[in-house]
């Protein structure tokens, strides 16, 4: 027998398909591509939203017009033609009054593909599943339980029907309409998304999770998200993506708003394997996503993502410390190989008093991509005994690809206390060839030494996370030794 | 079960081994000694399968079966082990999670089962014992800012663990105290038995008093240049390694 080489490795690795990588047939309603106000209308319109919605999407259309795309991220690629993607598309099956059982076959079969059967999920896991299939929410379960504690967990079109006070209150008070471009782009055509309330003093007493897919070629994907936590409760919610593979360039682009009220604690955790296009860097999704959260007093927001997927990332969920003694956190793992191009990392705004923050973000880079960690840390003037820790590990795969930060610190406060490290480091044939030695192949070897460069963001993940989210770093990085 | 014949062996332009011949059975204890630079760590790396070097000549056997074409992991799933002169860090792998690693890819290769966990525990905990090491080591990052000694200890603990077929020792004494020797040594003859054979690679006399060699050769600029018993350690010992090289040269 031959020996199994590197450059075997790498056929394999380029030869293999992306795993969620089918497509499911559905009969699908899609608007005609375009965008101007008549779209931004007709889908509030097709969403029976109330005049004030449709207003609030219209300011942000016009905002949006007046807007160009960022060019300052360290990414290139083909800017997406606004007007040549549909801005919704929703699978026909979907009757709001049908309970699971009556959902679309195709659709069920999908979920198992996907492992994420939702009457598995139902069994086995204390996971309450909002699932939202293209743009509309097609299933939710553990409604019950959570009504029981007050919780509200609905997709963001029911809540802005059934909780309009709600929605009214605090939709765009972290991320404003005309915050950046990819946001008012959102703002004005949100297709659907999540909404989740948690009442005063509750403890969600289950993770909360959603499973976005984008299935529909050609179909830009909007996804809102708003999540309120009241005075002194808690919820940790999982956010899990994968994507069917697509030649075209897909569109993504989601704002996510956190608001914890004084005491409250908000986790938030995210796996990404969206299609990261082929290994020549053709197709893939364009994931410009803008997530942020706000903290007011002694309140707490952690936000832990695993990127693996995307053609091009460029994403920076970061925290608000407004309320004296909040804390904010970001715990990330961005791994990048062939084509790939990430440009992610946080802000962390101090803005009360004894209010801290700690960063530690674990960029991996393989293949011929770049992996770029940018920071902001910011203390204002009025934020005595501010801390920050942060922390920048990158480690290198093969010669040809790159890891770049980018921190920034702007400190108007003296007695602020800021420290940052960084590190980079590269798999060595060393490390390979021990493990080797020891029965462990070279896809494996490579799996346990990433893992254990990830090992300090991964254990922030919930128990069922972490175990996919490791699979998800071998998939991403089989065979890319170098 | 090693059967080594006329191995030549060069990395870049540089011919390192220059026709080795060894052979090794079943049951016994072979030390190979000589000065730096005579290729003993070559010798040892290409047994494992080291890509770094290329086989110009020459055959390696295990059991009769040809190693030539084999990756490092298979040769490793056949029983050949190293014990490294200078054991890599892994950061975040845990000598627990290493070797459940490895002990599984074995058996996985060796088509069997995964091994239970409650076993793989209560197998730690012997082997552990036997190199008396604090079980708080264990969950320790491979390597990582570990002590000379306590990498060395740890090689012989994945030995124990692993229960190779063939063992291969490199400079095992080095950085070890004369108390750590002893408990390494002690670890690695109860290891011993007539079903596997180990390699013993060193400088010095030291450690071949805890282990005692069957069979000592002299590696001196890529060949085997003496062999005998035991007692030509002390002969070297005593004599040095000029003397080798005297009647090399001469």
């Amino acid at each position: 027998m031959s020996k199994y080489t590197e450059d075997d490795l790498k056929i394999e690795l380029e030869t293999k398909e992306y795993e969620y990588g089918f497509y499911t047939e559905l009969e699908s309603e899609t608007f005609p591509i375009g965008l101007n106000e008549d779209i931004v209308r007709a889908i509030s319109h097709k969403k029976g939203e109330p005049q004030w919605m449709t207003d609030w999407r219209l300011e942000a259309f016009r905002a949006w017009e007046q807007m160009t795309e960022p060019e300052w991220a360290n990414v290139h690629y083909t800017k997406p033609d606004f007007q040549a993607i549909s801005y919704y598309s929703a699978p026909k099956a979907v009757d709001p009054n049908k309970t699971l059982d009556d959902v679309d076959p195709e659709l069920l079969e999908m979920y198992k593909k996907l492992g994420i059967s939702v009457d598995e999920q139902k069994m086995m896991n204390n996971v309450a599943m909002d699932i939202v299939v293209d743009s509309v929410s097609v299933a939710t379960t553990f409604k019950k339980t959570l009504g029981e504690k007050g919780i509200i967990f609905m997709s963001i079109s029911e809540a802005i029907k059934e909780h309009p006070e709600l929605v009214r209150k605090y939709l765009g008070t972290v991320v404003p309409q005309k915050d950046n471009f990819y946001a008012a782009l959102n703002s004005a055509v949100f297709s659907d998304g999540s909404f989740c309330y948690i009442p005063k003093g509750v403890r969600c007493p289950m993770e909360l999770s959603t499973y976005f897919r984008i299935n529909q070629a050609g179909t830009g994907q909007f996804e809102r998200t708003l999540l309120v936590a009241d005075e002194g409760s808690y919820v940790s919610y999982l956010e899990g993506c994968t994507a069917p593979s697509r030649d075209e360039n897909q569109l993504h682009a989601a704002v996510v708003e956190l608001i914890a009220l004084d005491d409250a604690e908000i986790k938030y955790s995210t796996v990404q394997n969206w299609y990261p296009g082929n290994k020549e860097g053709k197709g893939g999704v364009y994931n410009f996503v803008t997530k942020r959260g706000i903290c007011e007093k002694n309140a707490k927001i952690s936000w832990t993502q695993v990127e693996t997927g995307s053609a091009i990332t460029w994403k920076y969920p970061s925290v608000i410390l407004k309320g004296d003694n909040s804390t904010g956190e970001f715990y990330s793992i961005a791994v990048t190989n062939n084509f790939q191009q990430a440009d992610t990392g946080t802000k962390m705004i101090h803005l009360g008093k004894n209010t801290k923050s700690t960063i530690i973000s674990k960029g991996i880079s393989a293949g011929k991509s770049q992996n770029s960690y940018r920071g902001l840390v910011r203390i204002s003037p009025n934020a005595d005994n501010a801390r920050n820790f942060s922390q920048c590990d990158s480690l290198l795969m093969g010669n040809n690809c790159g890891a770049h930060t980018f921190p920034y610190i702007e400190s108007k406060n003296p007695s602020a206390k800021i420290e940052h490290e960084a590190t980079t480091s590269k798999i060595g044939e060393d490390q390979v060839f021990y493990c080797n030695q020891r029965g462990i192949p070279t896809e494996k070897a490579i799996a346990l030494i990433v893992n254990g460069f990830s090992k300090d963001v991964l254990n922030k993940l919930p128990m069922e996370f972490a175990v996919e989210a490791q699979k998800l770093l071998e998939i991403s990085l089989e065979g890319s030794v170098g | 079960m090693l059967s080594i014949k006329n191995l030549h062996a060069s990395i870049g332009d540089k011919e390192i081994l220059k026709g080795i011949n060894l052979e090794v059975k079943a049951g016994e204890i072979h030390a190979i000694m000589g000065p730096n630079g005579a290729g003993k760590s070559t010798l040892a790396s290409i047994i494992a399968g080291n890509e770094n070097y290329e086989v110009t000549e020459g055959e390696i056997s295990l059991d009769g079966e040809d190693l030539s074409e084999l990756a490092p992991e298979e040769r490793a799933h056949k029983g050949v082990f190293l014990s490294f002169q200078y054991p890599v860090e892994i950061p975040g792998v845990s000598v627990t999670n290493f070797m459940r690693t490895a002990i599984n890819e074995t058996r996985k290769a060796n088509g069997q089962e995964e091994m239970p966990a409650n076993e793989m525990l209560k197998v730690i905990r012997e082997k552990s014992e036997l190199l008396e090491i604090d079980r708080k080591f264990l969950s320790r990052s491979l390597n990582e800012g570990f002590s000379g000694g306590e990498k060395k200890r740890n090689e012989i603990f994945q030995m124990a663990m692993l229960e190779p077929k063939l063992a291969i020792l490199d400079e095992t004494d080095s950085g070890l105290d004369i108390d750590a020797l002893r408990i390494v040594a002690n670890g690695v003859n109860k290891l011993k038995s007539d079903k596997n054979a180990i390699v013993v690679i060193t400088h010095y006399q030291r450690l071949l008093d805890y282990i005692v060699p069957d069979f000592v050769h002299v590696l001196y600029n890529g060949k085997i240049v003496k062999s005998g018993g035991k007692e030509l350690a002390h002969e070297l010992e005593e004599k040095g390694y000029d003397w080798i090289k005297q009647e090399q040269e001469a």
